[in-house]
């Protein structure tokens, strides 16, 4: 019982990490049918960002707030530079700039910062809770409790934004039909810009939340990137609130799979269940058959 | 709403591939008038629509509306500047509700009065009231059309495109929107180009009227002089 619940506490914070990864290439690929596979690069190389401004002496939460920010402005950056001139041209050429980019990311950050491992502070203590003498796990630390709500958070501010705001609108138009976004006066390519560079940003919380786990080295989100795109690919790719679920389940699941099966092989199983997922039910579990019942 | 404006095509050629479907068309829609543009399939009706709402690129010539030169303008900035197109089918976003897609239209209008234009529109077009949390894929192809026509009026636009706007509807809801054109023209001096297969109904709401044959102009007149010149309707205007 104590087993199950410290399992199931850790996968529920671990599932929220995968969320925001897959909640980052859900906000492109619904807008512009590109998976970004440098996604995972990006919030790399803003965690080091975060890193040295820490090493500068910068607060934990000044780090936290650039990072975000660099992230923001990295996602936007890219776009414009590199992925605009994609657009129009066979879908392959997207992927190749993408996959072009991570190298060149990782690449830079060995350069710049390094291929050693880097220890990354995490925000908060990473002991965890107890109710009398039944352990809770790390799952309950309140580092775990801050990864969830945080992502959770951001999760319901972007719903908002599209939701209940002009701009949030002009995106949803422009992602789901840009010819009529055009008629109706949208600036389709500025919307294009402002989903990468939320991206960015939710990538950089994911590399911020994650990091302290994995440690920081170039290649630190490689497998984190995975397993996000598996959540992403569970809940059918287009759906945002697709992505939180399917990232939970898949945190779930493999937190099970490393404590009940044999601990090395979550990241195995995940590549199972992205194959499978992709075998028997392409459009993903749930969220994408809902929106094409109506 | 802003004053009237003229809107003029000069010696526009245009077209998809290597031969235009425009072929050099000069067209005068006067400020405050409904203007039809006639002519049988594959005329180029459609074709001048969308060159003048920037989604097909003009070769030579160009269009103005009053001294603003829209020519070369991308689509989305022709939107901004006061041009509405209402294509024909197909222009609406399924996956948003009835009244996001209205709000698309009502974000290119002054803050001050989107609210009441928009009770203005659900009380013309009761179906857009009763359906306006749906998902517009849930309505049929003439609630469709209606909601794209009431989406570009919601945009306070200064001259309005609209590609057969009858196709697909009940004669009774044809009726609603020629009155409604109408109406703006006549109240908002709203500038309309109209294309129709229904010659005889757009020349009933017109004040001039043009015939397109091959890309090319055939004639240009009065309404009521284009219904009454039985060569041209019989060769060109099957009625």
């Amino acid at each position: 019982m104590q087993e199950f619940v410290e399992l199931t506490l850790g996968g529920i914070s671990d599932g929220m990490i995968y969320a925001a990864v897959g909640l980052s290439l859900v906000l492109i690929w619904r807008g512009t049918r590109v998976l970004n596979y440098a996604q995972g690069g990006m919030a790399m190389f803003t965690s080091y960002i975060a890193l040295i401004v820490i090493d500068a002496g910068g607060s934990y939460w000044l780090a936290f707030v650039i990072a975000l920010a660099s992230g923001l402005l990295l996602g936007a950056t890219l776009e414009r530079a590199v992925v605009r001139p994609t657009a129009g041209k066979p879908p392959l050429n997207a992927v190749i700039v993408t996959i072009g980019l991570l190298i060149l990311i990782e690449g830079l950050a060995g350069i710049i910062y390094g291929s050693r491992n880097r220890s990354f502070p995490a925000a908060y203590s990473i002991v965890g809770a107890k109710v009398g003498n039944f352990a809770l796990g790390p799952g309950s630390s309140p580092t775990a409790i801050f990864t969830a709500v945080s992502v959770l958070a951001a999760a319901c501010l972007l719903a908002l934004l599209f939701r209940f705001t002009p701009v949030g609108l002009r995106m949803r138009a422009a992602a789901f039909n840009g010819t009529v976004a055009q008629l109706m006066g949208v600036r389709v390519g500025r919307m294009t810009t402002l989903g990468w560079a939320l991206a960015g940003l939710i990538g950089a919380l994911a590399g911020m939340l994650v990091t302290p786990q994995t440690f920081l080295y170039p290649n630190s989100m490689d497998s984190i990137f995975v397993l996000g795109f598996t959540a992403a690919v569970i809940g059918g790719l287009d759906s945002p609130v697709g992505a939180i679920v399917g990232g939970l389940l898949l945190g779930i699941l493999l937190n099970y799979v490393t404590g009940y099966v044999g601990s090395n092989l979550p990241e195995l199983a995940g590549l199972a269940i992205l194959v499978l997922v992709l075998m028997f039910r392409p459009s993903g579990l749930f969220a994408s058959t809902a929106t094409r019942q109506v | 709403m802003a004053d009237a404006a003229a809107l003029t095509v000069t010696d526009v050629v245009a077209g998809y591939g290597s031969v235009p479907v425009l072929n050099g068309v000069s067209i005068t829609a006067r400020p405050g008038t409904i203007t039809a543009v006639l002519g049988a399939n594959g005329a180029g009706k459609t074709t001048l629509l969308r060159t003048i709402s920037g989604f097909v690129r003009t070769r030579s010539g160009h269009v103005t509306m009053d001294d603003a030169r829209l020519t070369r303008l991308a689509p989305d900035q022709i939107a901004r500047a006061g041009v509405a197109h209402v294509p024909e089918g197909q222009g609406v976003i399924t996956e948003l509700t009835v009244e996001e897609n209205l709000r698309l239209g009502l974000l290119l209008r002054a803050r001050a009065d989107r609210t009441a234009a928009l009770e203005d529109v659900y009380s013309r077009f009761t179906i857009l009231a009763d359906r306006r949390r749906r998902l517009a894929a849930t309505l049929s192809g003439g609630e469709r059309q209606i909601l794209v026509i009431a989406r570009a009026l919601l945009s306070a636009p200064r001259v309005l495109l609209l590609d057969e706007p009858s196709l697909g509807l009940a004669p009774r809801i044809v009726a609603q929107v020629l009155d409604l054109i109408r109406h703006l023209r006549d109240d908002a001096g709203l500038t309309v180009l109209l294309v129709e297969q229904n010659a005889r109904g757009a020349l009933s709401v017109a004040d001039r009227g043009v015939v397109l044959s091959l890309g090319n102009v055939v004639a240009e007149a009065d309404a009521a002089e284009l219904g009454a010149d039985v060569e041209l309707r019989q060769h060109y205007l099957g009625f």
